[in-house]
């Protein structure tokens, strides 16, 4: 059984992208802080920080789920998944992130990298989603910019694209 | 905001879950996908000593056929219920339900026992509970109980459960030859339902009509389907309530014309 007293600090192993990671933190620590400021992973974004704008939305085990509703201890030994695991290491965009940017579904951005985690999850279990179940999903999130109507093009675009699974390449070993 | 500080235990067996509760008693608040706590974590609205992760115990995260019933482990999500292949056959009225329940990111962590065990009074599994007639099974070292949902449920947030116990599992009743139907309104899709509402019915007319936010519970009634009048009656006497997004008269029109509908429906599926 794992016992943390409460301002007790232990160290927590996870899989960060595809390296293996630890850090200290308190139980009260979410996963989203812990990704920023213990891991330095930035490119998640925190919002309102009780699950209902959808911006720090991460893949826990290849799951989407809101990073701040997480605690970074109940994260120990996962395999977490954020929007910088998306682009390749020379820095060319996948798919989706491609598709975004044809179709200007992005503004200020502060809500893209919720949206693109939640719609990687998606798109792996269901690769030709209607309008309607991408508005369902994209119902999870806020966009202040009120861009909706090009993410939904965006993602349509990946989903009629000829090879619609590649928008979870890499992230489903 | 942060939470404030809490102890932080993760049991192997639920064995060990329970051992906890009884040490803690009613300083512990149980973990499970976290997506109603730990929004009140965050906003503070509740500070227990100890948090109690059964997240991770394999043999609450079960769905298990149990002939008339069907039981659904506390660890199981509501996504992973939602692809139960025999869902739609066995559990309409849920399947019909699930994808009011909150979205599919916050589906993916939340479980079906989570929402039960939260209580609020327009959710929509404690409601498809209420109206199936379903049960709650509590756990504690003192021994094992089976509450019926409407003894379960007491009140806005509110529930049977003593400090101690451990919710293992909820039990959906098997309905077959009969219609079922559910619907609610919500300012946004996904949001919190201002009424929901959820009808089992036979072929004849005689339906079960529950309704969620319009007291601090579910509440069930026989309707007689062909009675235009029976509706309207069971919401005035109601009288539902006000707050922030709807007023009582709002809450009783919503019950009226939804609740029609849904026994409509419900008659027609069971024709």
């Amino acid at each position: 059984m794992r016992r943390v007293n409460k301002n007790e600090r232990v160290r927590i192993a996870l899989t960060l992208n595809g390296r293996k990671l630890s850090a200290e933190a308190e139980p009260r620590m979410l996963l989203c802080d812990f990704i920023r400021h213990a891991l330095g992973a930035t490119g998640t974004h925190v919002g309102c920080e009780h699950g209902i704008c959808g911006s720090c939305t991460v893949l826990i085990d290849g799951v989407a789920g809101r990073s701040c509703l997480t605690l970074a201890i109940q994260a120990e030994g996962r395999d977490i998944r954020t929007v910088e695991s998306l682009a390749a290491p020379d820095g060319a965009l996948n798919p989706l992130q491609q598709a975004f940017r044809n179709n200007h579904a992005l503004q200020c951005g502060f809500c893209t990298p919720g949206i693109l985690m939640s719609f990687t999850d998606y798109l792996a279990r269901n690769p030709h989603p209607s309008e309607g179940e991408i508005r369902e999903v994209l119902s999870g999130h806020l966009c202040r910019c009120t861009g909706y109507a090009g993410i939904v093009r965006a993602v349509e675009e990946v989903a009629s694209s000829s090879a619609p699974a590649r928008a979870g390449e890499g992230d489903h070993p | 905001m942060k939470p404030r500080p809490f102890d932080y235990a993760r049991p192997d067996t639920v064995e060990e879950a329970l051992a906890l509760l009884a040490e803690y008693g009613d300083e512990a608040r149980v973990l499970a996908g976290g997506q109603s706590l730990v929004p009140m974590l965050n906003l503070r609205l509740i500070e227990p000593g100890v948090l109690i992760d059964i997240s991770r115990l394999a043999a609450l995260d079960v769905i298990r056929d149990l002939g008339d019933t069907i039981e659904i482990g506390a660890a199981v999500t509501q996504n992973t219920l939602m692809a139960w292949p025999q869902l739609k056959q066995k559990l309409p009225l849920v399947a019909a339900a699930l994808p009011f329940v909150g979205h599919f990111q916050t589906r993916n962590k939340g479980t079906v026992c989570g929402s039960i065990a939260h209580a609020d009074p327009s959710s929509e599994l404690p409601l498809a509970l209420a109206v199936l007639g379903g049960t709650v099974v509590l756990r504690s070292k003192r021994g094992e109980r089976v509450l019926a949902a409407e003894a379960f449920q007491q009140d806005m947030l509110t529930t049977a459960r003593a400090p101690d116990e451990l919710i293992v599992a909820a039990r959906f009743p098997v309905v077959e030859g009969k219609g079922v139907a559910f619907d609610e309104v919500a300012r946004r899709h996904g949001d919190f339902a201002i009424v929901a509402v959820a009808a089992i019915a036979d072929g004849r007319g005689a339906a079960l009509l529950g309704v969620g936010g319009m007291a601090g519970r579910p509440l069930v009634r026989a309707i007689d389907g062909n009675d235009g009048a029976a509706i309207p009656a069971w919401a005035e006497e109601l009288e539902g309530y006000e707050d922030l997004h709807a007023t009582a008269a709002l809450r009783r029109d919503l019950l009226c014309n939804l609740g029609l509908a849904v026994v409509a429906e419900a008659i027609r599926c069971a024709a």
